[in-house]
């Protein structure tokens, strides 16, 4: 109904309006197919699945909430979520504070600002394996950082993040910053560039200092830009899995271990595919938690607005 | 090295055109380079591993460049590296990666960017709902989406092969290619469109004959962005795929952290740098597009 009447391209009236258009909704089909049989399909079959009892085959063995109170008291659960906890945090607040210092600092019109831009940015375009293996090697106890500075002379110098369960997490947060943050610098540079010279111009006549002028001016003015930074930089941690596998193989011990490789783990190695459909779904839940304050900032303002 | 010292010499000593030595200004450029070396200390690592002996390797330090330069480690990771009981290198993988890579790509594209022209020039009842499906589809984490589509590529006897990968990830790449395409089509006059409508020209003719001559540059910022996510993708890889079809990304991390045998870190690194060249030459090669691609990528909001 609506179509016919919404449509710009009216201009022979068919008596069937399933055939209107009928090649645009031909070729949407994959798409359509994709929509519907994958994201909402999937989506619903693996949480359906995930109140069963199923181990390597699915089968609809009804069994409530069993697979995610088992879940919630495995230690190796625990750990991942404490993990994702610390890391997600960190990486949070250093990629948003480094991120937007960098693209101060390349605001500010300086020389070799494309040369410096390339070198922040050229991390991103590599995968996270290849991220996860270089700094495994940076990190190696007896040839990499530690020994180099063991070798100037400063023989106490004890730096080896990646076989101590207490550091391990900052030793993967110290690869994924430099994954990641070239990205989050590219956004906050573009922010920058939007904001008015004038702005800049009226806050030099009053006499405001240029760091006082971003925290308090230029900032405030960057909110959607941060938004959509912190969303990008949230679904990215959630997702944490090549980096782990990579550079610690979720060890020493359990001590790296996130909750995406749990899910893996117990879907495809440990043929428990009850714990892995529920531990999927506890990660789909922290996703929706993001998303609907977002969605709701994003879709909430623009009607007051 | 010779990247990080001219940097450091040169930076901050070139002619000013306006001010010169402020405090400011030497504070500035002293942060910028500091933070350049944290990042440029990997790449510069990788190449100078790569190119050691292993006796040099366990004397010396990661960050002194290499004495004698050897180009055996390369060959050794192109063709002889092992992962299990194969040993015929990396070849093996960068070949997968390839099979899977240009057929991904192109599909991902075609299909992408029919929809994103529906979608914005012949807008259905429903469409914009699918639409919306597609975009929220993008947030879901792929682990909720990994079992099913299992069971499903088993059902058309795909599992394991080159051509599941392909259509997984034809189907992840939907959501933000779609929607690139979608604003760029939306983008252009609708008078256009509405001429040609009145000439008699149909879906496809529009298509072929006016959208895409028009969207070449959107074409190139979505192969950067599929060439660089596809190569680069390592989760899908280990699931759908086999250890006969393993792509680089896989194998390389097979090679690097497999438990047997001495670790040969000259070999590793430049299996390494071997797998991370195919971005990297993208990268350095398409400058502004790459950034206006991963910019695409981020607004999606």
């Amino acid at each position: 109904m609506t179509v016919a009447s919404d449509s710009p391209h009216r201009r022979t009236k068919r008596p069937n309006r399933l055939f209107k258009n009928w090649m645009a909704k031909v070729a949407s089909l994959p798409m359509i197919m994709t929509a519907l049989f994958v994201f909402v399909g999937g989506t619903a079959w693996t949480v359906t699945y995930s109140f069963t009892g199923s181990r390597m085959l699915p089968k609809t063995k009804w069994v409530g909430f069993d697979q995610y109170e088992r879940l919630w008291e495995t230690d190796r659960w625990i750990i991942s979520i404490k993990n994702l906890a610390v890391y997600g945090g960190c990486s949070l607040v250093l990629t948003l504070v480094l991120g937007f210092s960098l693209a101060a600092c390349l605001d500010r019109k300086i020389r070799f600002e494309s040369a410096f831009r390339t070198i922040f940015l050229y991390p991103f375009a590599l995968s996270f394996v290849v991220t996860g293996l270089v700094w495994q090697w940076i990190l190696n106890p007896d040839f990499g950082l530690q020994s180099v500075v063991r070798g100037w002379g400063w023989e106490s110098f004890t730096f080896n993040p990646l076989n101590d369960p207490e550091t391990v997490i900052f030793g993967l947060l110290i690869a994924g910053l430099w994954q990641g943050t070239g990205l989050i610098m590219c956004i906050m540079l573009a922010g920058l560039r939007g904001i008015d010279e004038d702005i800049w111009k009226a806050t030099r006549v009053d006499g405001i200092g240029t760091v006082k002028t971003y925290v308090v001016v230029i900032i405030p003015m960057m909110r959607p830009v941060f938004i959509t930074a912190l969303v990008l930089i949230a679904s990215g941690i959630i997702k944490l899995y090549d980096l782990v596998v990579a550079q610690t193989g979720g060890g020493p011990g359990l001590s790296s271990e996130v909750p995406a490789k749990y899910v893996i783990e117990y879907m495809f190695r440990a043929q428990n595919l009850g714990q892995g459909f529920a531990a999927s779904t506890m990660m789909l839940c922290s996703v929706v938690i993001i998303l609907i304050p977002w969605a709701y900032l994003e879709f909430g303002g623009r009607k007051r607005g | 090295m010779a990247d990080i010292t001219t940097n450091t010499t040169q930076g901050p000593r070139g002619p000013k055109p306006k001010k010169t030595f402020s405090r400011a200004n030497i504070f500035l450029y002293g942060t910028l380079i500091v933070v350049s070396m944290y990042y440029l200390l990997p790449l510069y690592v990788m190449i100078v591993t790569s190119l050691k002996g292993m006796p040099e390797i366990r004397m010396g330090n990661v960050f002194g460049p290499p004495m004698e330069v050897t180009f055996e480690p390369w060959v050794k990771a192109w063709a002889e590296a092992c992962t299990g009981i194969n040993c015929d290198g990396l070849s093996r993988g960068f070949g997968n990666s390839v099979r899977i890579l240009v057929p991904s790509v192109l599909m991902s594209i075609v299909i992408a960017s029919i929809n994103g022209y529906a979608l914005s020039n012949w807008k259905f009842k429903g469409s914009e709902t699918f639409f919306t499906i597609l975009i929220i589809g993008a947030f879901i984490p792929y682990q909720t989406m990994l079992y099913p589509i299992v069971i499903m590529l088993r059902e058309i006897g795909l599992m394991g092969s080159i051509g599941g990968l392909v259509l997984v990830h034809t189907v992840f790449g939907m959501p933000i290619l779609t929607l690139l395409f979608r604003n760029y089509f939306a983008s252009v006059p609708e008078e256009l469109f509405k001429a040609a409508r009145v000439d008699g020209a149909g879906f496809w003719q529009i298509y072929f004959q006016i959208m895409i001559p028009m969207a070449l540059p959107i074409f190139v910022v979505a192969i950067i962005l599929q060439v660089t996510g596809i190569w680069n993708d390592f989760l899908f890889g280990v699931i759908y795929t086999k250890p006969a079809t393993y792509p680089m990304t896989v194998q390389l991390n097979n090679i690097v952290n497999s438990v047997q045998g001495v670790k040969e870190y000259n070999v590793n690194m430049a299996a390494t740098l071997l797998t991370g060249l195919v971005p990297l030459v993208i990268y350095f090669a398409s400058g502004k597009l790459f950034v206006r691609g991963i910019a695409a990528g981020a607004v999606k909001g």
